[in-house]
């Protein structure tokens, strides 16, 4: 982490004076392992109680959504309602199958956590917030959450159950299926802020555009659709809604996780979560700008405070798309992914390249450059949607 | 335009979250146990024995163990001892009651058919489910003094269907009352002149004499 | 040679190895997985960030699904590889080419001239690679390019076969 600034406010230099002072009086190697070893239990804290509360926003959100309150009976609100559903997967009893690979079964669940956690590594949290300055960061974490694929599969076949193993090839195929139209939609970013380091990427979209617009990549035409297709690729590769065919309890029990239970089952469900918040917190970083302030006024408030917020938000929408949508079939997943997704994100590319390469233009060109952005960004959209969606009419129902 | 669906779902169910904050009628559900739903009418669960009062509920069952409902009750949940001897009913008259009437509610599918077939109105379907137990066997057997309710509740659970039943248990008792007033009268009346041994009629008398007299 | 770097050579030897010995077919994959971790490490080991992250991104991320989906979809029966080979001759045969390989490969790395003399590491930032690859090397890239969409689009013609769509399969 670099040094902190003599100048900035109190509240911004915080966690990093609270972690000089613990550390202070250690010798230098042995304080950097001890740096090291308070950014990883911060981060174990504050993204395993995310978690724990998340499960809970959920439940909540999803019950209001539903004209029902949700869990509140459990302490005030509810609240201690992830601690009780904790114990209880706690005290279940963890059943392997007689036949099945002990090792691996016990592996998949611990590769997948530690997969799912090491990619929190190179996110920019705050202004001085950023475990590991990576040069190669955005890179960094699209490997390691590849790597997530990989336990998948191992917790499928250890199980020794066929479908359990099915189950396991069709998330896989969903999984990579997706990384592609992920990693396309990122690629944009980079050409744009010219670096594949997370906080090179947040300071490229620094400054504001006649002193209130920020300059979020979002707020541009290639860096809406590239947003979207992230946000949808995103949603994909943590097997949320609608893109839950792999956990959904009426697929194949519980596809891949079928023969898990008690503690096992949780810590696959923590990693899920881990890799929610780290792709919403990649999200932010890519097209939201990061830790900065939508407006020069607000630049009080701490960047990690805003972090948080611009996180939570977009966790809120990831929850709410989940109350609304139904489950899409795996050939409409695939298809969906490597027919529309793929050549958007394609052209995208093409129309960043575009904006890159005309920023000179002002005046009257800048029309020009926003329309030929525009179109490139929506045309595809408009015509890829009315290719695929043609030939779907009205639904005929045919009675037996 | 692909994806206008999406937003519009999307809409509804922001609709939705936003609106259950300030409308609490939106909400389909209540704060179980501390409210409850009201229950329809007709809904059912296990039967219950109706006795005329309160204050009395074993001295007023209407159940008579005529073990109908024992024969009739299909996985046979329903076990009936009669009485050795015979108590006063709710009309006054001597009654054989039931000594044992047990249900065991862990059988009893709510078919209702010992309701319909009782002839005496003593057995209705009550709407309680609360019945937890800790004991699997012994606790879900409900006997005469748990099943034992006044018609009081009867009226309050099943309104209509106890409005029916009383009218017509009205209905009977007051045929019931005429006959026994009819009776009642018949013999307190002034008894038929016996025919007088008159000479110039006594012919005529014993003539007629072979012929029944009118009651 | 220092201990980070015994650590990661005996860990990638090791697995590759135990991935070589095994005899349950997918534990070998896993193991092999493994060993290509420890060539990631060993790339950031010695600097080159871009490089060991790519490798993670393509070789446990995608060609281990490929090494999976192959062994997954091809086998007839869940019997283990035999523990000795058939006949003595192919033993004797094996171990010469494996032998043969090796001396060929040390010969190789004895006759290069590798420097010992400690030099500046050069930039390998991910700015001069991508300067490297389009100015340099443009056309190879180009032709990389060029082999990978032919290769992708007769993937997709041989998987499609027009023969059997139906419109009711039509979702």
């Amino acid at each position: 982490m670099s040094a902190p600034l003599i100048a900035e406010p109190l509240l911004e230099r915080a966690p990093l004076i609270a972690r000089d002072w613990l550390t202070h009086a250690l010798p230098e190697p042995l304080r950097w392992i001890a740096n090291s070893l308070i950014t990883i239990v911060v981060l174990l804290t504050v993204f395993g109680l995310l978690f724990a509360f998340l499960t809970l926003a959920e439940r909540k959100v999803l019950g209001r959504v539903q004209n029902r309150p949700g869990p509140n009976r459990t302490g005030w609100a509810g609240l201690l309602q992830p601690f009780a559903d904790g114990i209880k997967m706690l005290t279940k009893e963890d059943i392997v199958p007689r036949t099945a690979d002990r090792v691996l079964h016990f592996l998949a669940p611990v590769a997948i956590l530690g997969f799912s956690f090491l990619t929190f590594a190179v996110i920019p949290y705050g202004r001085h917030l950023v475990p590991v300055e990576l040069d190669a960061g955005i890179l960094y974490f699209f490997a390691a959450g590849s790597a997530t694929e990989l336990s998948i599969f191992m917790a499928g076949w250890s199980s020794h159950n066929k479908y359990a193993l099915v189950a396991a090839m069709r998330a896989l195929a969903q999984l990579i299926s997706y990384e592609l139209p992920l990693l396309l939609s990122a690629v944009p970013v980079v050409l744009a802020a010219g670096t594949l380091s997370a906080s090179g990427i947040v300071e490229a979209q620094a400054g504001y555009k006649w002193g209130l617009v920020p300059h979020w990549h979002v707020l541009t035409p290639w860096g809406a659709a590239s947003f979207a297709v992230f946000f949808i690729s995103a949603l994909s590769e943590s097997n949320r809604s609608p893109f839950d065919l792999p956990e959904a309890e009426s697929e194949l029990i519980a596809g891949h996780l079928t023969e898990y239970s008690g503690f096992k089952y949780a810590l696959f469900f923590m990693a899920e979560y881990f890799g929610m918040c780290a792709l919403c917190g990649m999200a932010v970083t890519l097209f939201l700008g990061g830790w900065q302030a939508p407006l020069p006024a607000l630049e009080f408030i701490p960047s990690y405070a805003w972090f948080s917020a611009k996180l939570l938000a977009l966790l809120l929408v990831f929850i709410w798309v989940r109350a609304t949508l139904p489950r899409l079939r795996m050939d409409q997943l695939t298809r969906f992914a490597w027919k529309f997704l793929v050549p958007l994100a394609l052209v995208n590319l093409g129309a960043s390249a575009f904006w890159s390469l005309t920023f000179a233009w002002t005046g009257p060109m800048q029309a020009v450059r926003w329309a030929v952005s525009l179109a490139l960004a929506v045309g595809p959209f408009l015509l890829l949607g009315l290719r695929l969606g043609s030939g779907i009419g009205k639904r005929t129902y045919r009675c037996a | 335009m692909l994806g206008i669906g999406l937003l519009q779902g999307l809409a509804v169910t922001a609709r939705n979250f936003l609106g259950s904050f300030h409308d609490p009628k939106r909400f389909v559900t209540v704060q179980y146990p501390e409210e409850r739903t009201r229950l329809p009418e007709a809904y059912r669960n296990f039967p219950f024995l109706v006795s005329e009062s309160a204050e009395d509920p074993m001295g007023t069952l209407r159940c008579v163990a005529c073990q109908i409902c024992e024969k009739e009750c299909p996985p046979q949940c329903i076990y009936i001892e009669k009485s050795r001897d015979k108590k006063p009913d709710a009309g006054g008259r001597p009654q054989i009651y039931p000594a044992v009437f047990d249900i065991d509610i862990a059988v009893c599918m709510s078919c209702q058919i010992c309701v319909e077939v009782c002839p005496f109105d003593a057995i209705k379907m009550d709407q309680v489910f609360e019945l937890a137990a800790t004991d699997r066997f012994g606790g879900l057997v409900l006997d005469r003094h748990a099943l034992a309710k006044p018609n009081s509740y009867f009226q309050q659970v099943h309104p209509a269907e106890a409005a029916d039943v009383d009218e017509r248990l009205a209905a009977a008792r007051r045929a019931a009352e005429e006959k026994a007033r009819a009776a009642a009268a018949a013999k307190l009346a002034p008894p038929r002149p016996a025919p007088a041994p008159k000479p110039p009629a006594a012919q005529s008398a014993e003539a007629q004499k072979p012929s029944p007299p009118a009651a | 040679m220092n201990a980070a770097l015994a650590i990661i050579a005996l860990v990638t030897v090791g697995s590759a190895a135990a991935a070589m010995l095994g005899r349950n077919l997918l534990r070998s994959i896993l193991m092999l997985a493994v060993s290509w971790a420890g060539a990631a490490a060993f790339y950031l080991w010695a600097g080159a960030q871009f490089v060991a992250f790519a490798q993670v991104l393509v070789y446990l991320g995608a060609i281990s699904m490929v090494a999976l989906f192959a062994v997954l979809l091809t086998r007839q029966s869940r019997d283990e590889p035999a523990a000795a080979p058939a006949a003595r001759r192919r033993g004797v045969l094996a171990v010469a080419a494996a032998a043969a390989v090796a001396a060929v490969l040390l010969w190789a790395v004895k006759k290069t001239p590798l420097p010992v003399a400690w030099r500046p590491v050069p930039s390998t930032t991910v700015r001069e690679l991508g300067a490297q690859l389009m100015g340099r090397h443009g056309a190879a890239l180009l032709v990389v390019g060029v082999l990978l969409t032919i290769a992708l689009i007769g993937g997709v013609v041989l998987a499609s076969d027009r023969a059997y769509e139906k419109p009711e399969d039509k979702p």
